[in-house]
C-alpha cells in the first residue's frame, strides 16, 4: 500500500517500559557528541579544538577561583532552572524566565533603594518577597490569556522578556541611574543589610541555599503531594485531568506564578549575591540557558543542582576561552547542540531500533 | 507635507514588515505540513550572519541571499531530522535550534560585527508602477527583495489552495494518517516542508543584514523570528494574511521610529516595547476570534506522526 516510504530500512518499536541503561546513556553519550561537533566547527573555523576545550576547561574547574566563580554562575541557574521546571511539567512552556529574572531585580532593587538604612533581616526578606512577586507577576501576565482562551504562553513569555529588558533599561538610563556613576547605565550600589551573606572569603552566596533548599522542596512538592500529582497529571494527559475534574485555568496561573516568582527570585539573588545593584544586562541570558538545563534533567528538581553546576562551568570556561579570542558565543552552540543529541538520543529510551532490510514493508 | 510623512511612513512599513514576512510565509509551510519550527529566529540569525559574510566575500548580495537559503535550509534540516525521524518534542526542538543559532551566528559573526557592506541591496524605482500616485512611491520605490515577495505572496497562496501538490501538504498537516493510506509520503512532504521554510526564513535575516541595516550585528534579528511565529497564527496560516500582517507590524515599528526621531516626550524604550507589546494584544485578540469562528491551526501541528499509531 505504502511502498514509497521514505526510510523503510529503519523500524521502532516502542518499549513497554523506558530503559534505566538507556536514561543514563543518552545523556553521556550526548554530551560527548555535543564536545565533538563543536570541535569540528571549532576546527572548520581555525580554531583548534583541544586547545579551546582544555582552556574552558581549566578555567572552570582547574583553579579554587574557577570552582568557586562555577558555583556563582550556577546559582541563577539553578533558581531560574527550577522555577521553568514547574511550569514544563504541566506542559505550561514558559519561555519568559529572562524576563521573569529582570523583573525580579527590578522589585529586589526597589526594595534596596527604598530602605537602604534598614537592618538586614528586614531589608533581605523583604527584597526577596518583592522579587518573587514582581517575577510572578510578570508570568501572571500571560498565564490569564493562556489559561482562559487558550492563548500561546511560548510566544507571549517571550515577548515580554523584550519588554522587560527594555524596563530595566529605561530605569537604569533613566530614573534610577547613579548620579555617581560616570553615565554608566547602573543604579548607586545597594547598602550593606541588602547584601546576601557569601561563603568565606569567596563570591559564593545565600542564592545557593535558597536554590538547593527549592530544590527539595519543589521535589518533594511534584512527587509526593496531591497538588504535585494533579501538575504532572495535567501536563502529561490534560484530557484526563478533564474528565477528573481538575481546575485547569486556576492550575494554569498559580503554577505560571510560582514558576515566574523562582526565576524572579534567581534575579534578586544573582543582585544581591554579585552584583550588589540593577545595571543593564546583568543577565547574560540565565533565562533561555536555564531552559536547556531544565529539560535535561528531564525536569527532575535535585537534578537541576548538578547541570547548573556543569552548566555554571561552562559559563566560567566561555569566558576564559574569550581572552584567548574564541567568542564566548561558543558556549551557546555548544548548549543548542547538546540539546540537540539529548533529544535525538531521547527515542533510544522509548524505543527499539531495528535495521531491516526489508523495503516498504510497514506492517510489524 | 503630512501626506508626505504618512507616504514615508507607509513605505518604512513594508521594508520592516518584509524579513518578518519572509520568515512567517516559511513558517507557514512548515506549519501546514504539521510541524512546528520554534526555531525562526536562529535560523534567521545564522540566515543573516551567512549571507552577509557570503556578499561581503562575492561582492554580490545575490550570493548573499542565495547561501542564507541554503543556511536556513541546513538548520531546518536538523529540526526535520529530529522532529521527523526522531519524533522529539517539537517545542524543544525548536528552541534549541534558536538557541544554537543565536550561538552559531554569534561564534561566526564575531571578527565581521559593524563591517560597512558596500554590496547592499539598494532601493530601485519601477517604471510606470512608481509613478501611481500614492501606491507607486510606497510599493514600487522598494529594492530587490521587495518586489520579489510581492511575487512570492500570491504564488504562495496559489500553491497551497489551488494546486495539487498545495492539497497533498495541507492533508499532511490536517491528518497525515488519512494522507499516508492515500498514498501521499508524509516523510518525504514534512521534510521537504520544513526545509524550505528554513529557507524562507534564511531569506528573512539576511534582508535584515544585507538590506534593512546593512551590516552584521549580534543578535540583529531582535525576537523578529518569534513575532513571525506570532504572526502565522494572526495571519490564519494564510500567505496573504501573512503580506498585511506582516505590514502591520513594520508600520507599529517605524510609527515608534518616527516618534522617536520627532523627540516626542516619550522615552524610546517604551517606544521600542510597541512591537513586542502590539504582538501581544494582536495574539489575545486573534486566538479569541479564531476559536469563535473554529478556524485553527493544521489539526496535527506538533504532533509526532507514527505509522505504528495509525
Amino acid at each position: 500500500m505504502t511502498t514509497n516510504n521514505l526510510i523503510p530500512a529503519i523500524s521502532f518499536e516502542k518499549k513497554l517500559s523506558p530503559s534505566p541503561l538507556m536514561n543514563i546513556l543518552v545523556p553521556v553519550v550526548s554530551v560527548i557528541l555535543a564536545l565533538l561537533t563543536g570541535a569540528l566547527l571549532l576546527a572548520l573555523t581555525g580554531k583548534d579544538p583541544l586547545q579551546v576545550y582544555s582552556v574552558m576547561f581549566y578555567g572552570a574547574f582547574g583553579s579554587k577561583y574557577g570552582l568557586t566563580e562555577t558555583v556563582v554562575k550556577a546559582t541563577p541557574l539553578l533558581l531560574a532552572g527550577l522555577g521553568l521546571a514547574v511550569a514544563f511539567r504541566m506542559q505550561l512552556w514558559n519561555i519568559g524566565g529572562e524576563g521573569q529574572i529582570y523583573m525580579g531585580a527590578f522589585g529586589a532593587t526597589w526594595v534596596a533603594l527604598t530602605i537602604p538604612d534598614q537592618p538586614a533581616w528586614v531589608v533581605l526578606p523583604a527584597m526577596m518577597l518583592a522579587g518573587a512577586v514582581a517575577g510572578g507577576l510578570w508570568a501572571v501576565i500571560p498565564a490569564i490569556p493562556r489559561a482562559y482562551l487558550g492563548v500561546n504562553e511560548i510566544i507571549t513569555t517571550l515577548m515580554l522578556n523584550y519588554v522587560a529588558i527594555l524596563w530595566i533599561d529605561y530605569l537604569v538610563y533613566g530614573p534610577w541611574k547613579d548620579p555617581a556613576g560616570y553615565n554608566f547605565p547602573l543604579t548607586p550600589s545597594f547598602s550593606e543589610s541588602a547584601i546576601l551573606p557569601t561563603l568565606g572569603d569567596t563570591r559564593i552566596h545565600a542564592g545557593l541555599l535558597i536554590g538547593v533548599v527549592l530544590a527539595i522542596i519543589l521535589y518533594l512538592l511534584i512527587f509526593r503531594t496531591k497538588f504535585g500529582y494533579e501538575i504532572r497529571v495535567l501536563g502529561e494527559s490534560p484530557e484526563a485531568a478533564r474528565y477528573a475534574g481538575m481546575n485547569i485555568t486556576g492550575k494554569i496561573i498559580l503554577v505560571m506564578m510560582i514558576s515566574g516568582a523562582i526565576c524572579g527570585l534567581a534575579g534578586m539573588a544573582e543582585l544581591s549575591g554579585v552584583t550588589h545593584r540593577l545595571q543593564q544586562g546583568f543577565s547574560p541570558g540565565y533565562g533561555y540557558t536555564a531552559i536547556i538545563v531544565a529539560w535535561l534533567t528531564k525536569l527532575n528538581p535535585l537534578g537541576i543542582i548538578i547541570v547548573a553546576l556543569l552548566f555554571g562551568g561552562l559559563q566560567v570556561g566561555g569566558f576564559a576561552v574569550q581572552m584567548n579570542g574564541v567568542p564566548a558565543t561558543v558556549v551557546s552552540m555548544l548548549q543548542g547542540g547538546l540539546l540537540f543529541f539529548v533529544l535525538g538520543g531521547e527515542i533510544l529510551t522509548r524505543y527499539r531500533i531495528s535495521i531491516n532490510s526489508r523495503r516498504g514493508d510497514d506492517t510489524p | 507635507m503630512s501626506s508626505d510623512i504618512f507616504i514615508a511612513i507607509l513605505a518604512t512599513a513594508i521594508t520592516t514588515g518584509t524579513p518578518i514576512l519572509y520568515a512567517a510565509l516559511g513558517e507557514i509551510l512548515t506549519e501546514r505540513a504539521g510541524i512546528l519550527n520554534l526555531g525562526v529566529e536562529g535560523m534567521m540569525l545564522v540566515g543573516a550572519v551567512s549571507g552577509f559574510m557570503a556578499a561581503l566575500q562575492t561582492s554580490n548580495p545575490w550570493m548573499g541571499v542565495f547561501v542564507a537559503m541554503l543556511a536556513g535550509g541546513a538548520m531546518a534540516s536538523i529540526h526535520a531530522f529530529l522532529t521527523v525521524t526522531m519524533r522529539a518534542n517539537q517545542t524543544v526542538s525548536g528552541l534549541a535550534l534558536t538557541i544554537f543559532g543565536i550561538g552559531l551566528s554569534g561564534y561566526l559573526g564575531k571578527p565581521i560585527v559593524g563591517t560597512p557592506l558596500e554590496a547592499s541591496f539598494r532601493i530601485f524605482e519601477l517604471p510606470l508602477l512608481s509613478s501611481i500616485p500614492f501606491i507607486g512611491p510606497i510599493m514600487f520605490k522598494q529594492d530587490a527583495l521587495v518586489y520579489l515577495s510581492y511575487l512570492i505572496v500570491p504564488a504562495m497562496w496559489f500553491f497551497i489552495y489551488r494546486t495539487k501538490a498545495g492539497l497533498n501538504l495541507r492533508a499532511v498537516g490536517e491528518n497525515p494518517a488519512a494522507a499516508d493510506s492515500l498514498g501521499i509520503n508524509v516523510f518525504r512532504i514534512k521534510y521537504v516542508y520544513v526545509i524550505a521554510g528554513g529557507m524562507l526564513a534564511g531569506i528573512g535575516g539576511a534582508y535584515l543584514s544585507l538590506m534593512y541595516v546593512p551590516t552584521w550585528m549580534e543578535n540583529i534579528v531582535a525576537g523578529r523570528g518569534w513575532i513571525a511565529v506570532a504572526l502565522v497564527i494572526f495571519a490564519t496560516w494564510n500567505p496573504g494574511h501573512a503580506l498585511l500582517g506582516s505590514y502591520i507590524f513594520g508600520g507599529i515599528d517605524a510609527l515608534g521610529f518616527r516618534l522617536q526621531a520627532m523627540d516626542v516626550m516619550i522615552p524610546s524604550y517604551f517606544l521600542k516595547m510597541l512591537p513586542y507589546i502590539f504582538t501581544i494584544i494582536v495574539l489575545i485578540l486573534v486566538t479569541g476570534k479564531n476559536a469563535a469562528k473554529h478556524i485553527g491551526a493544521p489539526q496535527s501541528l506538533g504532533l509526532p506522526y507514527d505509522r505504528e499509531e495509525r
